[in-house]
């Protein structure tokens, strides 16, 4: 319960950043609506701040943003004429579905590749491996993606070039699923690729270590065999700090995921945002920071939840 | 204070030679050292203007008549822009780095300090920073205020702080209750000196390997922005050309790996100096 009242918080001071950006803005938002309808003499303009209740105290004004966003009003577009939920709630889907995939990836990836590692580490590829992390870091997102586009999409055209699905695409629910997977491929793997090595030395790490401890030692005293042990009893211990740094990392796999809708053409709120940039649409814009902070803190209380499923010992505080 | 001066330099200087033995830290450096020549010195030598058109667009390497690197859309030469492009992405970068070791140091070492509420206070404020995906809240920055060169470090230091702030606050918590800090107050040294002078050398080494590696996000922000036309139009750099010419990049990679290569190569060279003085500094975690 802790862990809920302060998440909300959290949520509720981004609101009240959100709402400080919307105020530190150059600009009076009066002359741009009135700009919209093309026209600007100072009693429209006094009629518009008394409308949208500009000529009110900043706590006043503050209280009532807060008050609209907790009741789930955004605003409006300014480029859409729609409100910018109906909005966010049609990209939300394609950038939880990329970013999940990513992450997937890069976990199973990350951990399969560092238990090898830990099993064999003069093996080639534990040095690969610690090169690719530092490769990954080093490397702009959006230049992955291109040249991934170019080698896989030009070169050999074996993955669409961008999109979520094909423009002529005509066909059955399972074979539109598969549609999806084709364009999540190259997506998924260009936001996934830095992390698939950092979590691969990660899980090395502890599985070195806990393949030292007692209990391991125990299981193998037993006679259990090589591979109960290593992935029955040691695996679990080994996934938890990727489990920890992963959910700490959501945020900046959205950040990621922002670069890489916009080089692939992914309809997810990355590109939303991006979209929104050009046509100089603030509301549209602040709606999705505040999305992806809820985002964020929903996935840090998930990484608890998960944590307690992977490792009973561990008890949620609250 | 000279007797901590003392005892500093000697593991000072080992961990230096350490540093040099290291080869993928030296080839950092010298990566680091060919990028500043390049792009300080680079331009006297190459003298190609990266806005004057040269040749017929989109003409790649080899071809008759074209730069080395080819042309991009507009017909300009690739490889002026790479040897001129980094000093926009440098100088930003180098900025907002100033401004997250501010911020940095500054949250860190008061909330470390002090402790109690001023530190779960500043935590709280941490924390906000770190829920906000980083170069999502950058770009709204830049596009709500102006796409110029200040605006856009001040963008990127104000997101890439806590981690700083984090690894300040641990030092200074573990630092505040040794010998040599209780020595200072007992003869009644001021919070700020003990802070500043008598604290903060101690905790330097970490914060120094985190300001190297924050440098590289700091420069791969910088190009994410430009290249998703934030950055400041009215100066090359390598983000902006890559952006600027996604159009064609199919048929002509050219125009995008170079630039591209460019700001891999200095991230890189950050990131093997900080993983270098990390190992020199750190040699508990060696091997990791």
């Amino acid at each position: 319960m802790a862990r809920i009242a302060q998440s909300l918080g959290l949520i509720l001071a981004v609101i009240v950043l959100n709402f400080s950006l919307i105020q530190l803005t150059p600009g009076d938002p009066a002359v741009v609506i009135a700009g919209e309808s093309g026209a600007g003499d100072p009693a429209l303009l006094a009629e518009i701040r008394a409308d949208y209740g500009l000529d009110e105290p900043f706590v006043n004004q503050l209280g009532s943003y807060v008050g609209r966003v907790v009741q789930g009003d955004l605003g409006e577009s300014f480029f859409f004429n729609r409100s910018v939920v109906s909005l966010i709630l049609d990209r939300l889907w394609p950038t939880i579905l990329l970013v999940g995939a990513a992450l997937l990836m890069a976990i199973v990836f990350g951990v399969l590749v560092g238990v090898f590692t830990a099993r064999r580490p003069e093996n080639p590829v534990s040095h690969f491996a610690t090169v690719m992390a530092l490769v990954g870091f080093s490397m702009p997102v959006f230049w992955t993606g291109l040249l991934l586009i170019i080698l896989f999409a030009s070169v050999v055209q074996w993955l669409p070039i961008g999109g979520m699905r094909d423009v002529q695409f005509d066909g059955g629910l399972i074979a539109s699923w598969v549609d999806v997977a084709r364009h999540l491929v190259l997506p998924a793997f260009t936001l996934g690729f830095l992390y698939i090595a950092q979590y691969s030395r990660l899980s090395r790490a502890s599985m070195l270590e806990v393949l030292q401890s007692d209990f391991v030692r125990t299981a193998r005293a037993k006679g259990l065999t090589e591979r109960v042990v290593v992935y029955k009893h040691a695996l679990r211990n080994a996934v938890i700090p990727v489990v920890t740094v992963a959910g700490l990392q959501f945020g900046s796999l959205l950040s990621g995921a922002l670069v890489v809708e916009t080089v692939f053409n992914w309809p997810g709120l990355g590109r939303l945002a991006y979209d929104s940039v050009l046509r100089r649409d603030a509301p549209v814009l602040l709606g999705v920071l505040l999305i992806s902070a809820v985002l964020v803190v929903v996935a840090n209380l998930l990484t608890d939840i998960v944590y307690r499923l992977i490792d009973p010992r561990i008890r949620v505080g609250g | 204070m000279t007797a901590d001066g003392a005892a500093l330099a000697a593991p000072g200087r080992e961990a230096w030679r350490m540093f040099f033995r290291n080869k993928a830290a030296v080839a950092g450096l010298f990566l680091l050292i060919g990028v500043i020549v390049m792009t300080y010195i680079g331009p006297f030598f190459y003298t190609e203007d990266p806005s004057d058109i040269v040749a017929r667009p989109l003409k790649g390497p080899g071809a008759e008549d074209v730069p080395l690197l080819g042309t991009d859309y507009l017909g300009r030469d690739v490889l002026a822009g790479v040897i001129n492009g980094g000093s926009t992405s440098l100088r930003v970068a180098a900025v907002a780095a100033l401004l997250i070791v501010f911020i940095g140091l500054t949250v860190g070492s008061l909330s470390g300090f002090y402790g109690g509420r001023i530190d779960s206070a500043l935590m709280r404020f941490t924390e906000l920073f770190q829920v906000l995906p980083a170069l999502l809240f950058s770009l709204v920055v830049v596009a709500l205020f102006e796409p110029r060169p200040l605006t856009i470090s001040i963008a990127i230091g104000v997101v890439l702080w806590p981690q700083l702030a984090r690894i300040t606050r641990a030092e200074f918590l573990r630092l505040k209750n040794q010998e040599f800090v209780k020595a200072a107050k007992a003869i009644g040294a001021s919070d700020l000196r003990i802070i500043l002078r008598v604290i903060l050398p101690n905790a330097l080494p970490p914060i120094i390997v985190a300001t190297t590696l924050v440098m590289g996000s700091a420069i791969l922000f910088e190009a994410a922005l430009a290249f998703l036309g934030l950055g400041d139009a009215n100066n090359v750099s390598w983000g902006l050309s890559i952006g600027l010419n996604r159009a064609n990049f199919l048929t002509s990679w050219w125009t995008v790996t170079f630039p591209g290569l460019a700001i891999f190569v200095t991230v890189l060279s950050f990131s093997l100096i900080g993983d270098g003085l990390q190992d020199a500094f750190n040699p508990k975690l060696r091997g990791r």
